[in-house]
């Protein structure tokens, strides 16, 4: 059994330091954060209200019609319980009329068009608050690749994205995330009935403990089966870091001068500051 | 005799000299009014970590006319300074620096020897790595300074060690990483165990400045230190934060370890070199 257990105290440290220094640094002081009811987008705003003040923290709430009504009362819990500004837009006016025009679309499309969706209004209250947009994919999710490209992955700044699932529990834990919160199944909530777990095809109990062999521990995909992952679990979650490389980058600029994006245009993104 | 230190564990502004000029300048102020003698600022503290291409940007030389070090210049007068920066030789290569400047001079500059680039690291990429690792002498004594990767090696201060310096100056932007159940980050623990074997293998002063802040995603934990010849630890900074801290070095310890425990007198240096030439022609 690997020990994905960390010293939340100082993670606490570290990550509210990093979300107070990376907006400070720029002249702003607000955050604009997205919140699902689930647990990352709770802990993002915990940290966030931390790090900055509640009051200086804004919840967006973006219920589709078929939203489950716990995600909209577990999102209030956090909301009352961090003092947190909020605030509610419905989604399913903006996205019925496109879900229209294809009577046969997936809900693999429909999720994806919710997930844009919301990023275009959380970018639109960024403006409106005057804050940044923070981030809620946690690395779990990152390396699978399961978001929505330019959706829910989008942010200004992600505080929790080197946390696995289980250590974004042990975190939620340790800043009292309401119980309903980490307790429940995690669920995108794009259609109805719709879990995590369900949709991948494993638990992220199993797929934390391989993921951290495989990347933080650099074992080969050969060396998680000896260590006694199923070999077609392993290959599985090998294959999906590898085909969702490109949702963790920028697109790749084609280089035809001495100085390229990307390439050798190289500066951080903190630049004088 | 006692000297005075004191460690500055600073933020930097990203590429910004000017700005980090500034609160050099303020950190002398406020070590100067607390009669300090010498002042400790961690690796590129006038520029910040990583640069990547604003490397040439921000490159200075220490000497009299520099805009930048003719500030730093004049307040040595007053005490002694460590400041870490990009420098440009002659012949535009740039490196990773330490200069220890004293009495309005530059007693002695260090190019890091050692540039990581593996990992999260990059330095080899964009800096020439130095190709000396020497001890000088100072109104306290003879000392040495190293950069961050230079003392993950064994090597550099084993031979300051054997070139005469009783007082090793370390400096460092040393990003966190490994965070687990343990109290403090892997990188942290493991800085922490080398100075301090340094101290007791050599029986020497080794002081330890490492910056705090963030960049991008990176964090920078500070947590300077300063050690005894008996590998005691004399003063420790905060995880995190700035702050400046100082630790009295009673110089006189270095003769009561000695006597106590005589590495120094009893290393075979000979040995060391004879075995190194057999080593090396195999």
């Amino acid at each position: 059994m690997t020990n994905l257990s960390i010293n939340t105290n100082l993670a606490r440290e570290i990550l509210t330091g990093f979300v107070k220094s990376e907006i400070t640094r720029i002249g702003i002081s607000r955050a604009v954060i997205g919140l699902s009811g689930g647990i990352d987008s709770a802990l993002s705003c915990a940290l966030a209200a931390e790090a900055l003040g509640a009051e200086n923290v804004l919840a967006v709430r973006m219920p589709y019609k078929s939203s489950s009504k716990d995600s909209l009362e577990h999102a209030q819990l956090l909301i009352d319980q961090l003092g947190i500004q909020s605030v509610t837009i419905e989604i399913t006016e903006m996205v019925e009329p496109l879900f229209k025009l294809d009577p046969n679309m997936s809900a693999m499309r429909k999720g994806n068009i919710m997930a844009r969706e919301r990023m275009i209004v959380l970018y639109d209250q960024s403006e409106v608050f005057k804050g940044l947009v923070v981030g809620t994919s946690n690395k779990t999710e990152i390396l699978l690749g399961y978001s929505t490209l330019y959706g829910d992955s989008a942010s200004a700044l992600n505080p929790i994205g080197d946390l696995y699932k289980a250590q974004v529990r042990q975190l939620s834990r340790a800043m009292n995330i309401p119980a309903p919160i980490i307790d429940k199944p995690p669920s995108a909530d794009l259609w109805e009935g719709q879990t995590d777990e369900k949709e991948l095809g494993f638990t992220y109990e199993e797929v934390d403990e391989l993921l951290y062999l495989l990347v933080d521990q650099r074992y080969s995909p050969l060396e998680a089966i000896e260590a006694g992952f199923d070999k077609t679990f392993v290959e599985a979650v090998t294959r999906r870091i590898q085909r969702n490389q490109f949702k963790r980058m920028l697109p790749p600029v084609a280089k035809i001068s001495n100085r390229t994006i990307g390439y050798d245009f190289l500066y951080l993104r903190d630049w004088g500051t | 005799m006692k000297l005075n230190l004191a460690l500055a564990q600073i933020n930097t502004k990203l590429g910004d000299v000017e700005a980090n000029l500034e609160k050099h300048l303020a950190y002398i102020e406020q070590a100067k009014a607390e009669k300090t003698d010498l002042l400790v600022f961690p690796e590129l503290s006038l520029t910040g970590y990583v640069l990547q291409d604003l490397v040439a940007h921000v490159a200075h030389k220490p000497v009299d006319d520099d805009p930048v070090f003719k500030h730093l210049l004049n307040a040595s007068r007053d005490l002694d300074l460590m400041v870490g920066f990009v420098d440009e030789d002659s012949r535009h290569r740039f490196f990773i620096a330490s200069a220890y400047l004293s009495g309005g001079k530059v007693l002695h500059v260090h190019h890091k020897v050692y540039l990581p680039t593996y990992g999260l690291f990059d330095e080899g990429r964009f800096f020439a790595s130095g190709d000396s690792v020497r001890a000088f002498d100072t109104r306290f004594g003879r000392m040495g300074m190293l950069i961050c990767e230079d003392f993950w090696h064994a090597s550099p201060p084993y031979l300051l060690w054997l070139d005469g310096a009783d007082i090793m100056l370390l400096s460092s932007a040393s990003p966190g990483r490994g965070l687990n159940d343990k109290e403090k980050l892997e990188s942290a623990r493991w800085v922490e165990r080398v100075t301090k074997a340094y101290a007791s293998m050599f029986t020497s002063f080794v002081a330890h400045s490492n910056r705090v802040g963030y960049e991008d995603g990176l964090h920078f934990w500070g947590g300077a230190m300063a050690l005894d010849p008996n590998g005691e630890t004399i003063a420790h900074g905060p995880y995190n934060e700035e702050a400046l801290t100082f630790a009295q070095l009673d110089l006189n310890q270095l003769r009561r370890t000695r006597a106590r425990l005589p590495l120094l007198r009893d290393e075979r240096i000979n040995l060391t070199a004879s075995e190194l030439q057999r080593i090396l022609q195999k």
